[in-house]
């Protein structure tokens, strides 16, 4: 805590107005704009929502029983996080090599399907040119999956620094944040499988 | 103050450096915050230009001097440079230099993120203007319309500066955003309660939470046509369904908001100046903080009121007209408040003061014409004609660059030690007030009598050539205005009178280290108990801010910010790239630069 203050700009004896970590409030106040991001997004489709002139349409194509197992995948992969960092606050090492690696495997299981629920819709015959579901549908959960992405490669870096035991309980925070990111990026998924597929 | 700089510990070689590195890898707030003063106030001279050519052409009926072509991408142009290549950045300019110096911290909360927003901010603003070496720079208006921005319609690269460099500038201000914010929450000196902190403070952190909140919905709303351009989706293709009206309601759910990002930062350098020049306390303190917290809620349920002639029907056009219509509440309360400070005070009226006098009526004029076309009866007959132009050049003009010019003459000393010239000041206030005011007074009238906007020439039985005429001279005037505070910012850095450190007699924090202020800002951080520190407790916190320093530890100097930066903008120039995988060169760039930005030892 003391050292994540001095790197912005304060002696280590000076703490913060609030007593909350500078790098974790920041990240706070950014994920709030991402919210009113991903809220545009899913207004898009809202606005879009059975205006297409063409098919496919959602109700033809989208795939609930395998969706909610992708979002399964998903959901458990935040509870690897709230293990992870558990176990990095403690200094259980080879729990949280284990648990952090969960985080990156399970993200990645939530890629693969995206990865092949896009290629099916492709064979299908939806692509993002094809009307406007597809448009609002593959910028929607292209961006999701992009978040996940992201969140996938920087828990990787964050497992490799605990692997050559650069990540412990003493900078557990660092962790933490990307955490954050994670479980935001859950709970906007929640927000698409709800409003996307099992509405319809 | 050589013996103050001896304990800091310096970065190892940095003496070494010559200026130009030391701005490109610096990290300190106030030289970020300069490098931004400057090159908005470039951008400035640029859109300003812009406007008079366009005055030139208007000047006289079924003139020729500007083509139809060049007159679109010259008024597109001049909007989206002054909205984000002036108004923003001169905002974020000063709350880099005033706003952590105000609330007693040493900089802001990321400083290396504070540098990466400036570089962004460059590149993308240069990237935008390259389009004129083209020929094709923007030509759809700074609102942007769909479908006309569709590749149908828009078939040059025009629109493709437009949104990708919009979207690099949208990134820049989100990031700078919320380092203002996590700074303004997190850094303040002890005993500076939020309810203590500085009016400037306060709106810059208004300010910022709309920045953070408006500028996504924009990201998408470019996201949205930048797909139909390069991928061939559907968002605004009218024969697949797509609804142009869904770009105008994201487009003013952020555009909204942007009035007040714009007007509020002015609103801040009003409290600032006419206190301090009253010898007053702020008439009403926590009045304007609330009035100024509800501009920024109700600011978001305003938008649609841009939209009267869309035809939304008469329950919206009735809700959009009632919020607009409360909205002027609390901004005619900040009104009757800079005046309650001013009655029975000691008035000084020098160049700052009289630009913020200047400002509170001009924008009050500007305000005036805002209600009237918030009832949409009026608005049906005035939208789209220059009686709007001539509103919120009232508002901008009036309010924010008045405010802006306040807050130049105000800070100037703190930042550069010198004082500028009084005199040059009054050639210049009056030459730009009045040039001011002769360019928009008239166009009221041109509106009313029906020219409309966006359109580069009219005919001369309309009747408005000698009122077009008024207004291009006016034009040049205030133009010249301008020329004379550039003349005297640039004279003043070596004729100006020392400054001291307290130049103004002033009471908040800022003034109590020197000018310019060390890198550290403060020896160690005093203890704030009032709102007026230096009116009421003078002696203990000159005291500590002048005392031995304590261990401290300052950022080092970082070259990540401006190598992400170009990765960032050079992604988006690659979509240019004639083949599809070329931005994937600048996504790999920005990514090392992510890498080694992270594991670069900062302390």
């Amino acid at each position: 805590m003391a050292a994540a203050t001095a790197t912005h700009g304060h002696g280590p004896a000076h703490a913060t107005a609030t007593g909350l970590d500078t790098l974790k409030l920041g990240f706070w106040i950014f994920l709030g704009s991402e919210t009113l991001f991903f809220g545009s997004l899913i207004s898009t489709y809202m606005v879009y929502k059975g205006e297409s002139v063409v098919g496919p349409h959602p109700t033809e194509i989208l795939n609930i029983p395998l969706t909610s197992i992708s979002t399964f995948v998903l959901l458990m992969s935040s509870l690897a996080v709230v293990i992870a960092l558990d176990a990095l606050q403690r200094g259980l090492r080879q729990r949280a090599l284990f648990w952090i690696m969960a985080v990156v495997l399970l993200g990645s299981g939530f890629l693969g399907f995206q990865a092949y629920e896009f290629t099916h819709f492709y064979h299908e015959g939806l692509t993002l040119t094809t009307n406007l579901f597809g448009s609002s549908f593959f910028i929607l959960t292209g961006f999701h999956g992009a978040h996940v992405t992201v969140g996938v490669l920087w828990i990787l870096m964050l497992w490799m620094d605990a692997f050559r035991g650069r990540l412990g309980p003493h900078n557990a925070l660092k962790f933490e944040i990307a955490g954050l990111y994670w479980h935001f990026v859950d709970i906007v998924w929640i927000a698409i499988f709800t409003l996307i597929y099992l509405i319809n | 103050m050589a013996t103050i700089e001896a304990h800091v510990p310096s970065v190892p070689g940095a003496k070494k450096r010559s200026l130009v590195w030391d701005l490109m890898t610096t990290v300190d707030h106030k030289k970020i915050g300069l490098l931004y003063a400057v090159t908005a106030l470039l951008w400035f001279v640029v859109g300003g230009i812009e406007a008079l050519l366009l005055r030139i052409q208007l000047a006289r009926p079924a003139n020729t001097f500007l083509s139809a072509d060049m007159y679109n991408q010259l008024f597109t142009m001049h909007g989206t440079t002054m909205v984000f290549l002036v108004g923003m950045p001169i905002a974020v300019a000063l709350f880099n230099i005033v706003m952590p110096l105000q609330i007693g911290a040493r900089d802001v909360a990321f400083p290396r993120l504070n540098a990466l927003s400036y570089w962004i901010f460059l590149f993308g603003s240069l990237f935008m203007n390259f389009s004129f070496l083209l020929g094709q720079a923007p030509n759809a208006g700074w609102f942007g319309y769909a479908n006309l921005t569709s590749a149908q319609y828009s078939p040059g690269l025009n629109i493709d500066f437009w949104i990708l460099g919009l979207q690099a500038l949208g990134v820049a201000s989100i990031m700078g955003g919320v380092n203002f914010v996590t700074t303004i929450i997190n850094l303040r000196a002890p005993g500076m309660r939020m309810m203590r902190m500085p009016l400037f403070t306060w709106m810059s952190f208004i300010q910022s939470i709309l920045v953070i909140t408006a500028l996504p919905v924009f990201a998408v709303a470019l996201f949205l046509v930048t797909f139909d351009r390069f991928w061939g989706t559907n968002f605004f293709q009218i024969a697949a369904g797509g609804d142009p009206m869904l770009w105008q309601h994201l487009f003013w759910l952020f555009g909204h908001p942007e009035v007040y990002i714009l007007i509020l930062p002015a609103f801040g350098i009003l409290s600032e100046v006419i206190p301090t020049f009253s010898r007053k306390p702020l008439f009403g303190y926590s009045v304007m903080v609330f009035s100024a917290a509800l501009i920024g809620l109700i600011g978001w349920g305003v938008w649609a009121h841009h939209m009267y002639a869309t035809g939304m029907g008469p329950v919206a056009d009735a809700y959009f007209t009632i919020a607009t219509l409360v909205i002027a509440i609390p901004t005619g309360v900040k009104i009757f408040n800079w005046i309650a400070t001013m009655w029975g005070g000691k008035i000084r009226f020098n160049v700052s003061m009289a630009y913020a006098t200047a400002a509170i009526v001009t924008f009050t004029m500007g305000g005036v014409s805002g209600v009237m076309h918030s009832t949409t009866p009026h608005n049906l007959q005035q939208t789209d004609t220059y009686f709007v132009v001539a509103h919120f050049h009232y508002v901008l003009l009036g309010g924010l660059i008045m405010g802006l010019f306040a807050g130049f003459y105000y800070w100037y000393p703190k930042v550069t030690g010198k004082l500028m010239s009084e005199k040059l000041g009054w050639w210049s206030f009056w030459t730009y007030i009045a040039g001011m005011h002769m360019t928009f007074f008239p166009m009221h009238w041109t509106g009313l009598l029906g020219m409309p906007r966006r359109v580069f020439t009219y005919s001369a039985e309309l009747g408005v050539g000698t009122l077009n005429m008024v207004s291009t001279v006016g034009g040049f005037l205030s133009g010249l205005g301008v020329l004379f505070i550039v003349f005297n910012m640039i004279r003043s850095l070596k004729r100006g009178a020392p400054a001291g450190r307290n130049p103004w007699n002033a009471a908040t924090l800022e003034w109590a280290t020197e000018s310019p202020p060390v890198a550290h800002n403060f020896n160690r951080i005093p203890t704030v108990h009032s709102r007026e520190p230096l009116w009421v407790e003078r002696e203990p916190i000159e005291a500590t801010v002048f005392a031995e320093p304590e261990p401290l530890h300052m950022p080092p100097p970082s070259y990540w910010p401006i190598l992400m930066a170009a990765g960032i903008v050079g992604t988006l120039a690659l979509f240019f790239a004639p083949v599809w995988w070329a931005p994937l060169i600048g996504l790999a760039w920005t990514a090392v630069c992510i890498i080694n930005w992270a594991y670069e030892p900062i302390h």
